[in-house]
């Protein structure tokens, strides 16, 4: 298809939004897709439906253009996905809100500044941003938390602050991965509500979604249900119920599955709880939980009996796990009070820690061990006697179904496995309460049901009292009673069947969100008769270089760093500590250097020669020796750094002019050190020979020449002089480049690198526009530095100011480009930390001049050091600093270190992918 | 005893877990293996290879006896310049030494005039220029000496000094910095991997797991402390005989059992903080930054790179509080210097107690932990 033609194609032309043939995929040996063949319809709402892990987001970030197709064609919009050009010219079309809340939004950045850091990388005007903004956020009702960070927003907040960055350039295909995850069923239903007025503004707009959720795929227009890489169906809910003969979707689902899954599904049978009265397990009085000004939980009561299986209902970060936590003893209750077994809680009570079973979320196991190694060190912390172990453990592996998986490691089990292991664990010590923070996220709906069986198992036959979080509805009525939770209160406790009469709704869903209306006041509806302006989707064609795509970044990474106390303290002051620390602590000039004399002679002569030694400023005298022994001692200890042996009849020999020698013994412990004392006995001995003062020597001939050494640039050889010079380009070196390779595999790590793959931005501006703040920081970094080397150390600035700014410029835009090139091959935050370090300060301290001058290395060091940048940056700082150069000097090193810039910004521009593997 | 018990599983796990983490496993033998022996044969702390030039203005056979005496190792072949260029080739940092024969220099050291001569240092170069222009004078006094006992005999100086280096007699770096690498190393991976073993519990969420347990957060640091130090030591112990000992062929002259007993209490210390830092850093990156601006500082003071006598005394005094300054002293007296138990108890006394405040601080942070996470 001809390029150009494909972008001047309008959805609703006829052909599909996005066209799948044979497409497969492998994240290293497992397969993620294989052979997908599937034509998603434009102008509709596509529904991709199944359990975790089945390829639906696979899908979506292909069809994104997010990632790299490994086999088969993907067509999107009319054009082939594998062609850069077209990506590129596509990309403004699409809009992508990859999985997991706020993915590619970022935590420290408001609302707004988040939507304008979208709107700029689109190319937006300002005048444009501001009524798209403004409009977005009065549609979505978050105009009032339009300064709001968007790490402070609940789940249904921050879900539509993603909806408004997808949206804020009118795409015609809108990709959502999951978008409901872990919201409260109220926000999920103006959720939906918002997508559907979204629709009757633009009708053309193709939506794609991925959910897990079986009830919300009901109101598709067409679903596609895939398993195990596979489509399973595809088709309108209607269509799919009618040929499984399923009667809601997830009957349909679970009659689609092979047969080998749906074997021993059956559906769940819950005997009814039996009250035995006797004291409650549970007691929870307005138990209340503030972090600073922050309410996690406030004033929450319920009671929970014995045997029951007691249920928490609500979203993500309504105050769930904290109320969990403070009942384990994890936090401290600010205010209220608990009973466990009827005691006042006391997290230091260990006789209650092992009548108690804890399973936290994403199933806390020791995922380097193997199965049986879990189990294990579970049975030996809660010291169950070996025999009584073993029993135990072979019980559990029975009953839980982990019998073929024994010696593989935890991290290798499939999701549901590992969730029954974590109950397993949970329960190796037959605990009377067992308390489970949302045990079935992210678990296929089959897993879940075995799950469940044997909680009631544990529950109606073992009596044991659950107590168990869920943002899932048929979860919830499964309990024996539930809360409903809601930013840190309880709306209301009872038994499902209860809350649903109490509010004559058809479900718990409706019962829910009707507690939640209640709770938040009247709403008010998404309102599209708001929006005044005419969509007139205003796309510039394609440009390969723009500033405010560039500053888009820049600003974002500027705004972020503000905002993070540790990496901007880290930033700005750990370069002036380490100053100091090396400043002062790195120094060449040895003194108060340690002595002690042996004087067996004892007469004037001895005295005298000692008298030379003793006028030294390098030397303080300690307690005289008083033998061999006594001499070597000392040396061993450490208290004395040299001895001097004055033999007996030193005075006498001298009298008779026959030659005599004095003996020092040096502390070779530290060569440098011994060989600087050398140094200076020497240059003593040689003044005393000479010194016209000493009359009891007989005076030596006057030295044949005289051999003058001049120290250059630093006459009292001072090290200060040069070691505070040659400390800036280390810091420059070293914490610019850490920072810099942070800040783009940070971006690598929390999946916001998704915007440089699914939008218009080129990889020059992405990566200029994050180096920038980081060279504006590293030169906040060098005037502090230049300032603490004047004033605190009293280094004067002898050459060209000037000169040393422009090459401190040039320099940290190399070693902030160094920090790319290193960000390039590591993954993780941590390795980008140590691979920084670690190749940093080897080149930097060994071949860069700051010991050994490069004039002195040869070889491989010689290349290494000439590589890199810091080499030439030395010559500039010292030459400035202490020998007083200027521009003509300095010429060639301002040159070469120039040349550095081209070369790694195009070797960054070359190893940046702008597509996922 | 069920303390015990407690503490030794938490332990075997530990070591399991880290026997699984290849990238902390990489960094223990790198550290332990290519980082000490590079930081051996480095020569930043000798006279090596110094570059040096002469303007010889006299052009005799002293002269030129002179140029000829500068040696390898120590000196590279020396250049001729004119003397218009030893501004600018000092200037650009060519020439560290520059020896200025001036005309007539032979002339009138046998006429006895006593003649000057000079030698430019760049005094920038600071360990080279310190050492190399005693090396320097030596070298052309020596070189005159010989040359006027050929034309004329020489008197011997009336009192001469002989300088004996005790426990290196040949100044070798090698063995200092080889041990002061294993030194270094201790400490970088006593902090990192203990903490990265708390910020990993932390991240994987497993440290609400063991502190609803019945474990105190004692038993909890406890097993860390044991088990990371007992990684360290036993590389550390590796190293020294493998790779100082038999790669790099330095003579270590005290008891080896003794010093790795140092390494032992050293390592309650250097655990400790890794675990106080974990407490305090959320997430891995933040660990590394904490890591760096408390390691770097105790390293780089420790007397491990340049000695503490050249600190200024406030500093001296004050580095005393950190243990790695006495792990460095007490590592060179039972190393080199062959001390024994009697020598450096007082360093091994104010190691532990310093170790055990730290470990006492990062306790009382311990519980604090369970808040932060979410």
């Amino acid at each position: 298809m001809i390029r150009r033609a494909g972008v001047a194609a309008r959805v609703g032309d006829g052909g599909p939004a996005a066209r799948l043939r044979n497409v497969g995929l492998r994240y290293g040996k497992v397969v993620a897709l294989d052979a997908v063949t599937l034509d998603l319809p434009a102008g509709c709402m596509v529904g991709l439906i199944g359990p975790d892990g089945v390829g639906k987001s696979s899908v979506l970030s292909l069809v994104a253009g997010s990632r790299r197709i490994q086999s088969g064609t993907v067509q999107v919009l009319g054009g082939d996905m594998a062609d850069a050009g077209y990506r590129a010219d596509a990309c403004p079309r699409i809009a992508y809100m990859p999985q997991g809340l706020g993915k590619n939004l970022y935590p420290d950045l408001s609302v707004t500044e988040n939507i304008a850091f979208f709107s700029r990388l689109f190319g937006q005007s300002a005048s444009e941003r501001a009524w798209r903004t403004a409009e977005l956020l009065k549609a979505t009702g978050l105009t009032p938390f339009a300064d709001r960070p968007a790490n402070k927003l609940s789940g249904g907040m921050r879900q539509k602050l993603g909806l408004c960055c997808s949206l804020i350039h009118d795409p015609d295909l809108l990709i959502l991965d999951e978008p409901t995850t872990g919201v409260d069923p109220l926000s999920r239903r103006q959720f939906w509500e918002l997508i559907d007025v979204m629709r009757s503004r633009r009708p053309g707009m193709s939506l794609v979604v991925a959910t897990a959720y079986m009830e919300e795929a009901e109101r598709f227009d067409w679903l596609v249900a895939m398993n195990d890489g596979r489509v399973l169906a595809a088709g309108s809910p209607s269509d799919l119920k009618a040929s499984t003969g399923g009667a809601t979707v997830e009957d349909a689902f679970i009659a689609l599955l092979p047969a080998a899954e749906r074997a021993g599904h059956k559906a769940i049978q819950i005997p009814p709880w039996r009250d035995t009265g006797g004291q409650p397990v549970i007691v929870a009085n307005d138990i209340t939980c503030r972090f600073g000004d922050f309410t996690a939980v406030d004033k929450v009561s319920f009671t929970i009996g014995r045997g029951e299986i007691f249920g928490f209902l609500g979203s993500n970060g309504c105050g769930k796990t904290t109320t969990m936590k403070m009942l384990t003893g994890l936090l401290r209750a600010t205010e209220g009070t608990a009973l466990l077994f009827g005691k006042p809680l006391d997290s230091t009570d260990m006789a209650v820690r092992s009548r108690v079973g804890y399973m936290s979320q994403s199933f806390s196991l020791y995922t380097e061990l193997t199965v049986k190694q879990n189990l294990t060190l579970h049975a030996h912390l809660y010291h169950l006697p070996p025999d009584k172990a073993h029993a135990r453990i072979a019980y559990l592996v029975s009953r839980f179904g982990l019998a073929d998986y024994l010696s593989k490691r935890a991290l290798d089990l499939p999701l549901g496995i590992r969730q029954r292991l974590s109950l397993a664990v949970a329960i190796v010590h037959e605990p009377e309460l067992l308390i489970l923070d949302e045990p079935t996220s992210g678990v296929d709906p089959l897993a879940r049901d075995r799950f469940w069986e044997l909680l009631i198992e544990l529950s109606r036959d073992q009596d044991v009292t659950i107590f168990v979080s869920t943002h899932f509805m048929n979860e919830a009525e499964r309990c024996d009673r539930i809360s409903l939770m809601d930013s840190g209160h309880v709306l209301a406790t009872d038994t499902p069947a209860s809350l649903i009469r109490a509010r004559d709704a058809a479900c718990l869903e409706d019962a829910f969100i009707s507690f939640l209306e209640e709770a938040s006041g009247p709403r008010a509806a998404p309102a599209a008769a708001a929006l005044a302006h005419a969509d007139q989707p205003q796309r510039q064609g394609r440009s390969w270089f723009s500033p405010r795509r560039l500053f888009a970044y820049t600003i974002r990474e500027t705004l972020e760093l503000l905002r993070d106390p540790i990496r901007m303290s880290f930033g700005l002051f750990g370069t002036a500590m380490l100053m100091l620390v090396f400043g002062f602590g790195i120094s060449t000039d040895v003194e108060n250097l340690s002595f002690a004399v042996l004087d067996r002679d004892q007469t004037p002569e001895s005295r005298a020669y000692l008298e030379e030694l003793r006028g030294s400023t390098y030397f303080t005298e300690e307690s005289p020796l008083i033998d061999y022994g006594d001499l070597e001692k000392r040396l061993t200890n450490g208290d004395i750094t040299a001895a001097i042996e004055i033999p007996p009849g030193f005075g006498r020999d001298i009298a008779r002019g026959r030659p005599v020698s004095v003996s020092a013994t040096v502390d070779g412990a530290m060569p440098f050190r011994a060989q600087t004392i050398r140094g200076y006995l020497q240059g003593i001995h040689l003044l005393y020979l000479t010194d016209p003062a000493v009359r009891t020597t007989v005076p030596a001939p006057p030295p044949p020449a005289d051999i003058a050494v001049r120290f250059k640039y630093n006459q009292d050889f001072e090290s200060i002089y040069a070691m505070v010079p040659t400390t800036i380009p280390l810091m420059l070196a070293l914490f610019p480049a850490i920072l810099t390779a942070l800040a783009v595999v940070r971006e690598k790590e929390l999946g916001s690198i998704t915007n440089l793959y699914v939008t218009p931005v080129t990889r020059m501006e992405f990566l200029l526009g994050k180096q920038l703040p980081y060279i504006g920081v590293a030169m906040i970094n060098f005037a502090v530095m230049c300032l603490m080397a004047v004033f605190v150390f009293g280094v004067p600035l002898k050459g060209s100011f000037p000169v040393l700014l422009l090459g401190a410029l040039i320099y940290v835009t190399t070693t902030t480009a160094y920090g790319m090139l290193i960000s390039a091959f590591t993954t993780t935050q941590i390795a980008a930390l140590f691979g920084t370090a670690i190749l940093t300060v080897l080149p930097a301290v060994q071949f860069s001049g700051m010991m050994t001058p490069v004039a002195s290395l040869a070889g491989a060091a010689r290349l290494m050091g000439r590589a890199f940048p810091m080499s030439y940056f030395v010559p500039i700082s010292i030459g400035t600093f202490t020998k007083g150069l200027g521009f003509a000097d300095l010429a060639p090193d301002l040159g070469a270190l120039a040349l550095f810039v081209p070369v790694l910004l195009l070797l960054n521009r070359l190893l940046l992918r702008k597509q996922a593997r | 005893m069920r303390k015990l018990a407690n503490i030794f599983w938490l332990g075997i796990k530990e070591l399991r877990s880290f026997s699984h983490d290849f990238v902390l496993l990489g960094l223990v033998i790198y550290a332990f293996s290519f980082a000490v022996t590079m930081q051996a044969r480095s020569s930043a702390q000798e006279l090596h290879n110094a570059s040096i030039a002469i303007v010889d203005e006299d052009n005799s056979e002293l002269s030129r006896r002179i140029a000829h005496a500068f040696l390898p190792p120590y000196f590279k072949p020396p250049r001729m310049i004119a003397e218009a260029d030893i501004v600018p080739l000092m200037n650009a940092g060519v020439f560290t030494f520059v020896v200025d024969i001036p005309p007539h220099f032979q002339r009138d050291i046998l006429g006895g005039r006593q003649p000057g001569l000079q030698i430019d240092v760049d005094a920038t170069a600071m360990v080279q220029a310190g050492l190399g222009s005693g090396y320097a004078q030596q070298i052309i006094t020596a070189e005159i000496a010989k040359f006027l006992s050929q034309a004329e005999g020489t008197k011997p100086l009336p009192v001469n000094l002989v300088v004996h280096i005790a426990f290196n007699p040949n100044v070798m770096t090698a063995w200092f910095t080889g041990v002061m690498g294993i030194i270094n190393s201790v400490t970088m991976l006593a902090i990192i991997l203990s903490g990265a073993a708390i910020v990993r519990e932390r991240e994987h969420g497993t440290m609400d797991h063991l502190l609803v347990m019945p474990l105190t957060p004692f038993e909890i640091a406890m097993s860390k402390v044991w088990a990371n130090g007992l990684v360290i030591t036993v590389a550390a112990g590796l190293s020294l005989y493998v790779v100082v000992k038999a790669i790099l062929g330095i003579p270590i002259a005290g008891s080896i059992p003794l010093f790795m007993a140092g390494v032992v209490i050293y390592l309650f210390f250097a655990t400790a903080i890794g675990i106080f830092i974990g407490t305090v850093a959320r997430s891995m990156p933040q660990l590394g930054l904490l890591y760096m601006l408390i390691y770097m500082p105790m390293n780089m003071l420790s007397g491990s790179n340049t000695p503490l006598e050249s600190m200024p005394h406030w500093l001296r005094i004050a580095v005393q509080v950190s243990p790695s300054t006495h792990f460095v002293s007490f590592a060179q007296a039972i190393l080199y210097r062959g001390a024994g138990l009697g020598v450096v108890w007082p360093q091994f006394l104010a190691t532990a107690v310093i170790g055990g405040l730290i470990f006492w601080l990062a306790l009382r942070r311990f519980r604090s932990v369970a808040a932060q996470v979410t």
